[in-house]
């Protein structure tokens, strides 16, 4: 199954390649990977995607926690979120055919960021499945390259982040690790 | 107070208490050197950085504080790795300083560059590269926060040499707070109660105890619950010591090569009461047929280590010696109580087991035996001595046939298995305690991994015993291969050893050797009189094998007790 995996993290250097360097390491898979700066500059969230049974992924969680820059580390998965991904496609468009590209995009909401007489570069966003429909829908008039950025998620309704790291590490641990209580 | 940064490390390290480091000088790490020469930090200079992580660890291990070695960048770093490695396998506390090449110069292929952090990402609990010196000594404080607390392990710390030479105010942080990092100590109370309750409805329980007891110094609370709940206890090889094997409730060592009697109780258990322990698969065997019908408690300081290999069914995660205590408090304030009937009906059954089965060797009058040399130094030391093995069949003999009555008295590479690793652990221990008797038990293979020692031993007088059970084989190399390969030694016979005795002497040590049985207790009794460095070479049969055995991926019911060929009828002996 996959999980969503939201990560806050210290802002520091080599934070990412311990979070990745532990992946790789115990042998689990990285589907999808992102990761940026929070509202508090010192803290960035990573967004991952993983493939893997409950049993794994449990390990995973608990073995980033272990983590020192790890602050905190929520499966979304389950839960309600928002998930968002952001594609640049660069897409053939001889004469003819660009007023249909331009349809395309136009229900996609997506936008034309650059021209040339042969071709579109068009700039989508959405969750996976729109963003996997937009390609598809291209996909015949020839696609020259695409750049596909990972998965961003954040949970709905209340609010998790800037509030969370002054909760203790024992709430979160016990929350998070899922001990049969 | 402007310092420069190799005066602050010095400075630092002192603020921390250390009193002793192990380590070997090169190119960027000179101005640290320059302000150790005329320091109240003592330092040992050994002879491979290998050493120097390994005697740090052994310090660490003998003393429960923070081992601490220093070396230079490149080939200095690079050479700690293995060292590093069985630390963080152990969960041993170590502060591992490296030097690096000045900051603009990173990355660029430079002299005796290496990408230390980089390479030992996966074996260290943390690591830092200092950028600026304004942030050494404060990384420092963590370093040894990090190392020492929760689940210890090795922290790296990575020091470019304009860091070692520019200054700074030099401020040492009293408090260290780190934000993402705050170990639970205490354990949960509705947990506990759980557990207690499973424990005294067991009818057959265990107490399976690992290093974690020895790393919170638990070990008196856990001779009282054993003693309160009528519980027997096992140890893992990490855990030898933390319980004392002169009890008549103590089950000795468990797993691949645990004694009959221990793996069978551990088949037979309905509770394992699992304390700072991992269930790793040299005790588990066979994973899906470990202790089967038992329930599992798991008091653990890491909450990583529950449920990773085997499901348990009561986790607690805390420090050993506050869970246990706190168990016992609840046990105490329980109306229920253990069936006593029932556990002695249990520990009886147990001594029955130990009597059909016990730890044996075929004694010999004309070859001594290597079993016998470790029994000889058990009772000639009577538990007192602090021993450490290298890796292999004497590591295995010594788990088995020395009697541990106390904790940190056995220091032994158990996750990693590292070879060479018990010469210069014994540095770091004679070290730590030098009135003590300390003791490597090492095979001939294991003992040149790190031979180059003997200088350290000799130029600081530290009188280390190596016992060497010398049979000329990589023994446990050969025993698979005696077993498992149809007798086909592929590479794992010795030739062109040295002599030990003028190997010893050639350095300016002892060298003694014992050929007969008879020879060996007055050697031994001559060994540990003279209070120098001594090499003791004993010839021991080439053919021993270390049994029980649990073969690689079998259920630890399945022991073979003894050599297929030779005894047909022993056989695996399965539990029914």
């Amino acid at each position: 199954m996959r999980h969503t995996i939201s990560i806050l993290v210290e802002n520091r250097f080599g934070v990412l390649s311990r979070v990745s360097g532990l992946f790789s390491g115990r042998g689990f898979n990285i589907e999808s990977l992102s990761v940026g700066e929070t509202q508090e500059p010192s803290i960035s969230r990573m967004t991952i995607v993983v493939q893997g049974d409950d049993l794994i992924v449990e390990q995973i969680k608990k073995q980033l926690n272990k983590l020192i820059d790890v602050i905190k580390v929520i499966d979304l998965t389950g839960e309600e979120f928002v998930e968002r991904e952001l594609i640049l496609v660069k897409v053939n468009a001889e004469p003819g055919v660009r007023a249909e590209v331009l349809r395309i995009a136009d229900i996609f909401r997506a936008k034309v960021v650059d021209v040339t007489p042969k071709s579109y570069t068009l700039e989508c966003t959405g969750d996976e499945s729109k963003v996997n429909a937009f390609l598809e829908l291209l996909k015949p008039y020839g696609i020259q390259e695409v750049a596909r950025t990972g998965k961003v998620a954040i949970a709905r309704g209340r609010k998790v982040g800037a509030k969370a790291e002054k909760e203790p590490m024992k709430k979160l641990t016990g929350k998070v690790v899922g001990f049969r209580e | 107070m402007r310092l420069s940064g190799a005066q602050i490390i010095v400075e630092s390290l002192l603020r921390e208490g250390v009193e002793v480091i192990f380590g070997f000088p090169g190119g960027v790490i000179l101005p640290i050197y320059d302000v150790l020469y005329d320091s109240p930090l003592k330092h040992i200079l050994v002879r491979h950085e290998q050493a120097a992580a390994h005697a740090a660890d052994g310090y660490a291990r003998a003393t429960g504080k923070v081992g601490v070695c220093l070396v230079t960048s490149g080939p200095g770093a690079t050479n700690v790795v293995t060292g590093v490695a069985t630390a963080y396998m152990d969960s041993i506390p170590v502060v591992i300083i490296t030097g690096q090449v000045p900051t603009p110069m990173i990355g660029n292929d430079s002299f005796q560059e290496a990408d230390i952090v980089g390479i030992t990402r996966p074996c260290t609990k943390h690591s830092y590269l200092v950028k600026e010196v304004k942030d050494l000594a404060s990384t420092l404080r963590e370093a040894f926060h990090i190392a020492s607390t929760g689940r210890p392990g090795p922290v790296l710390v990575d020091v470019p040499k304009d860091v070692i030479l520019s200054d700074a105010t030099f401020h040492y942080p009293e408090k260290v707070y780190i934000r993402s990092y705050n170990p639970t100590y205490n354990g949960h109370p509705g947990q506990i109660l759980k557990a207690a309750r499973a424990v005294v409805k067991a009818k057959r329980p265990i107490i399976y105890v690992g290093g974690g007891v020895i790393h919170a110094g638990a070990s008196e609370e856990l001779l009282r619950l054993a003693n309160l709940v009528h519980a027997p206890v096992t140890t893992t090889l990490m855990g030898l010591g933390a319980f004392p094997q002169d009890s008549p409730l103590s089950l000795g060592m468990l797993g691949m090569h645990g004694a009959w009697y221990t793996n069978t109780a551990v088949s037979s258990t309905d509770l394992i009461l699992a304390v700072g322990a991992r269930f790793d698969d040299r005790v588990t065997g066979k994973v899906e047929e470990f202790a089967p019908g038992a329930s599992i408690v798991h008091i653990d300081i890491d909450p990583a280590a529950i449920s990773k290999n085997v499901r348990v069914d009561i986790p607690v995660v805390g420090d050993a010696k506050k869970v246990l205590s706190q168990l016992i408090e609840a046990l105490e304030a329980l109306p229920e109580r253990p069936n006593l009937k029932e556990r002695r009906q249990w520990l009886k059954q147990i001594q029955e087991w130990k009597r059909m089965h016990p730890l044996t060797y075929e004694q010999s009058g004309r070859v001594i035996k290597p079993q016998f040399v470790v029994e000889e130094i058990s009772r000639l030391t009577k538990g007192d001595a602090i021993i450490t093995t290298e890796v292999g069949q004497s590591q295995m003999w010594t788990a088995q046939f020395y009697q541990f009555l106390r904790p940190r008295s056995f220091l032994s590479s158990g996750g990693l298995g590292t070879m060479g690793y018990g010469f210069p652990a014994a540095v770091g221990a004679q070290v730590a305690f030098p009135g003590r008797l300390v003791i490597d038990i090492a095979g001939d293979g294991s003992f040149q991994m790190n031979l180059q020692e003997l200088a350290t031993v000799v130029q600081y007088g530290l009188p280390v015993k190596v016992a060497i059970l010398n049979n000329r084989y990589l023994g446990m190399i050969r025993q698979w291969q005696e077993l498992f390969f149809g007798r086909r030694y592929s590479h794992s016979e010795l030739v062109g050893t040295p002599d030990f005795v003028r190997l010893a002497e050639a350095y300016g040590a002892v060298g003694l050797r014992a050929t007969t049985p008879e020879e060996v207790r007055p050697v031994l009794k001559k060994a540990f009189s003279i209070p120098k460095p001594v090499i003791i070479d004993f010839r021991v049969d080439p053919e021993e094998c270390v049994f029980p055995m649990v073969p690689a991926g079998a259920s630890i019911k399945d022991m073979l007790l003894g050599k297929p060929a030779k005894e047909p009828r022993r056989l695996l002996r399965s539990v029914k």
